[in-house]
């Protein structure tokens, strides 16, 4: 899962997955899939994307940031994809290079493809079902960010990983057969989210003249309908039409609208906001900063849409730390908690819904559950903090008078959270106070224990629609790394009762995913009540565009689907 | 950063333009420089300006509780408060079809929220008072350690001169080579994360004695020079010569003979100083290296109004406002008393 940090309000970003329609989520903002006309009148034109920054290496067995992400499904191709349309079918796996989606075999461990024929890359060679095997060793070979988290499970796999500096060979868990057009994987167990994670970029095929090193700024060739012209990091990145693209299947690969692509960067997110008011671009990546949103609500209401993401932001609380190291000090944060005033920060109501649990709306195994509010009940709504509550359980833990210090990050939405979370420890009892790191430095200095971190705060957004994307790989055992930069559980939480449900969960899933979920959201009320973490608030997206774009498409996974925009 | 120009003062008394001799013919030099400074309008113009922002600064915890009701330093997202008898949210829901985002409460010329709310819906006017109090602390603080150092290391440099002041001056140079700011933020990064020790002695990250220390530091090259020149010179007097023919220890000829002639000009050199370590405790708070949050100093507010530039331009034109009249008061008041000081000088810039 990554994080990637931006500046402004928004902070964190992985690519997302739907799973419920998007106008779900609360709050009156709307989202805005009003793709009510097909491409076809609307093909041609440029469409200009703005980005305050470059999104980093170009080799898709690295990149891992949803800006680049977004571009890469418009240039290649995996086995599946997740279905190109905004709403809630954006989140349904369906084959793409993949004639069909296969049934796994041989208790989920066996996967076995047949691959479409006649496919050329955008280089002019063709694609070959063996593509796929250099595929996924070329991204061990260049040590992929996700080969251990997310395709360690294919046989061979941790060779790979145990001599990385050895050509990863995965002959025994892909087995490639160009004559008959099958690929066949072979995993070391069941995993019930292999096929969301055939679906992401790293597993998209190129074609086996690729350097096998990180490709840095250059380009691979891909099988997409677009593919890169140039990439200049600190100017732009063109796509063109791809020649050799033929459709195939529109739900996975449809052609785009536009003729060509360009996004350009280094703007302040300010001026890319003044650029797209004037009609000079079409779209900006960042999150617009706070005071231009009273001028987009009103006066570019219609160029202005906003989404609920499948994400969370939260206050994680060490649990091998004090005061922290106590239940009740933990609980006392979630009652006291105004929900509601953090909302504010991250823009207000149209822009955040709270929330008290993992799991996001809208999600695999999620059922609304929050304890820690005035009058809980079963709606799981959050409707006020309890303060007398919170007060009780701080006298009865003992913790009071503590020293804490809070860990947050150097912008504004940051240094306001940590403002916030100052006054409600202080006036908890504690002798709070809070230190302010800039976004990427505070993300590692808050995973790694040996910082003694007692309370920060961070955000998660989903890779792919499944509840251990969130639970497992926040909150499990296996997530907590002592000392590690890399160690996603921030609490340091690992109960082996909520462990062995979650090992359950996840086994279920690879044959009863609805069986599975429902475990899931038992756990989630497990942890939830555990509170390693106090929930904050599941945010919003906002997409500006300009006045021209139209058929405008948003997906969890992939966001704003450029490729189904038109500029004409 | 400018190079200050600064003469030597002779140990006689010097008529000022539109003086006679005879006027200060046998008058204490320091009752003539705060007699000059006195007829100095506009000098003291700055002076009563300056002691009345000292004054506001200082009065900020008054403001806070007894005039705004308020809590400088607490967040209060979700609060109300009363505008001409109607109760009124601190942040406001965007209007227009979507709604999006919070604006503070601008501008109520009234008690409470005078110049309006923060994005943190905190009272921007006691925010600008303790600011004041903050920036002011840390650039008067930071001035007179700076001063102190470099007059001591000036005194020592000049006076002893050969290896003592081959050494200082070297080290001066070395820090001189440093740009100012690139110098101080190197050092408040170091420091803002592990705080300081120096033997028993232990400065929390948070405290104001970091910026306070750090400013103090970049500076000293900037006042040790002019001071090490002005003992250069004094050291060659008859004065001096005449205590050294008598036995006189160094240390005495140090303190009693030449120190009361170079602190006309480290008094001279004191207020540009304040005006110079005010604007750089400004330029780091901004940048987030500076006074830390929850504390305010103008630097830290302005940064906080970057935010609101478009709705709340308030939040950073107050502290703005502040920052400009601080120093161009402490600019007209360090003219002022090197006139007072040094006549000569005056004639030079008239002439």
């Amino acid at each position: 899962m990554t994080t990637l940090r931006k500046p402004a309000a928004f902070v964190g970003i992985a690519a997302g997955l739907v799973l419920l329609a998007t106008g779900c989520g609360g709050g009156g903002s709307s989202s805005n899939n009003n793709a009510s006309s097909t491409g076809g009148n609307h093909t041609g034109g440029t469409m200009v994307l703005l980005a305050n920054a470059n999104p980093g290496d170009a080799d898709p067995a690295i990149n891992y940031t949803l800006q680049l992400w977004q571009l890469f499904i418009l240039t290649n191709d995996g086995l599946v994809a997740f279905k190109r349309v905004g709403g809630a079918e954006g989140g349904q796996i369906v084959p793409d290079l993949a004639v069909s989606i296969p049934k796994p075999t041989d208790g989920g461990k066996t996967y076995t493809f047949q691959i479409r024929k006649g496919i050329k890359y955008s280089d002019g060679t063709t694609m070959k079902p063996s593509d796929f095997k250099f595929t996924f060793e070329r991204m061990f070979d260049v040590h992929g960010p996700t080969t251990g988290s997310f395709y360690s499970v294919i046989q061979g796999a941790d060779a790979c990983l145990k001599a990385p500096s050895k050509k990863c060979d995965l002959s025994a868990g892909i087995v490639p057969d160009d004559q008959n057009s099958t690929l066949t994987f072979h995993l070391t167990t069941g995993d019930p989210e292999f096929l969301d994670k055939l679906g992401l970029p790293f597993a998209m095929v190129i074609p086996p003249s690729t350097p096998m090193k990180d490709l840095g700024s250059k380009t691979a060739a891909g099988t997409g309908p677009y593919m890169f012209k140039e990439y200049i990091p600190n100017k732009d990145l063109t796509l063109v039409r791809n020649p050799n693209f033929k459709v195939w299947n529109a739900d996975a690969q449809p052609p785009g609208n536009p003729d060509e692509i360009i996004e350009k960067f280094g703007l302040t997110v300010e001026a890319e906001i003044t650029q797209v008011e004037n009609g000079q671009a079409d779209w900006v990546f960042d999150q617009p900063p706070a005071d231009r949103l009273p001028e987009m609500s009103t006066k570019y209401a219609s160029q202005t849409h906003v989404n609920p993401l499948t994400a969370v932001w939260y206050v994680a609380m060490n649990v091998n730390e004090a005061p922290f190291d106590n239940l009740k000090a933990r609980q006392a944060v979630n009652y006291a908690m105004d929900r509601n005033s953090l909302v504010k920060i991250q823009g207000g109501p149209q822009l955040a819904v709270p929330t008290c649990q993992v799991l996001p709306p809208n999600f695999p195994g999620y059922k609304p559950y929050c304890p820690y509010t005035t009058s809980p009940d079963s709606s799981g709504k959050w409707k006020g903090p309890d303060t007398a509550k919170a007060q009780q359980l701080v006298d009865a833990s003992g913790t009071k008078g503590q020293k804490v210090t809070f860990i947050t990050t150097t912008d504004e939405v940051g240094k306001s959270i940590g403002n916030y979370m100052v006054g409600l420890l202080n006036s908890l009892g504690y002798k709070a106070s809070f230190k302010a790191l800039g976004g990427g430095p505070q993300y590692e200095y808050i995973q790694n224990s040996s910082n003694h971190v007692q309370i920060s705060y961070s955000s998660w957004y989903q890779d792919y629609p499944a509840a251990s994307d969130f639970l497992n790989v926040l909150l499990g055992c296996g997530s907590f790394t002592p000392n590690s930069n890399a160690s996603p559980n921030i609490s340091g939480f690992c109960d082996k009762k909520i462990q062995a449900d979650m090992d359950k969960a996840l086994a279920t899933g690879v044959t009863d995913p609805t069986a599975a979920n429902v475990q899931w959201a038992q756990i989630d009320k497990e942890v939830t009540d555990q509170a390693p973490w106090a929930a904050m608030f599941n945010p919003k997206l906002i997409d500006f565009v300009s006045k021209r774009v139209g058929g405008y498409q948003f997906s969890l996974q992939w966001y704003f689907l450029y490729d189904q925009a038109w500029v004409k | 950063m400018a190079e200050f120009a600064f003469e030597p003062i002779e140990p006689e008394t010097e008529a000022a333009p539109g003086e006679t001799r005879e006027e200060i013919s046998g008058k204490n030099p320091w009752l003539l420089a705060a007699r000059r400074l006195w007829r100095n309008k506009i000098a003291m113009a700055a002076l009563v300006l300056f002691l009345l922002i000292v004054a506001v600064s200082l009065v900020a915890p008054i403001y806070a509780h007894h005039v705004a009701h308020t809590e400088a330093f607490s967040s209060n997202l979700s609060g109300t408060t009363v505008i001409n008898g109607k109760e009124v949210p601190i942040l406001q829901q965007g209007g227009g079809v979507l709604h999006l985002g919070e604006i503070p409460i601008g501008p109520t010329w009234h008690a409470n929220y005078f110049l309006g709310a923060d994005n943190q819906g905190r009272d921007v006017m006691a925010r600008v008072l303790y600011g004041g109090k903050s920036s002011l602390l840390i650039g008067l603080g930071s001035a007179a350690i700076c001063c102190l150092i470099a007059l001591v290391l000036g005194l020592v440099s000049g006076y002893f001169s050969g290896v003592t002041d081959s050494l200082l001056s070297r080290l001066m140079d070395l820090i001189w080579a440093f740009p100012v700011y690139l110098l101080a933020i190197s050092l408040a990064t170091v420091l803002l994360t592990q705080g300081l020790k120096i033997g028993p002695f232990n400065v929390d990250p948070a405290s104001l004695w970091i910026p306070t220390l750090i400013i103090a530091f970049v500076y000293v090259p900037y006042v040790f020079r002019p001071v090490r020149g002005h003992v250069l010179s004094i050291r060659e007097k008859e004065f001096v010569e005449s205590g050294v023919a008598q036995g006189y220890s160094n240390w005495r000829i140090v303190f009693s003979e030449i120190l009361p002639n170079v602190a006309p000009a480290v008094i001279v050199l004191f207020p540009l100083m304040v005006s110079y370590t005010v604007l750089t405790e400004s330029a780091l708070s901004f940048l987030g290296i500076g006074v830390q949050p929850p504390k305010a100093s103008w630097g830290t507010i302005i940064d906080d109004g970057q935010a609101l530039l478009y709705t709340r331009p308030m939040v950073a034109i107050a502290p703005g406002i502040m920052i400009v009249l601080t120093v161009l008061a402490l600019n007209i008041l360090g003219d002022g008393v090197r006139d007072a000081l040094d006549p000569r000088a005056k004639l030079r810039i008239e002439g």
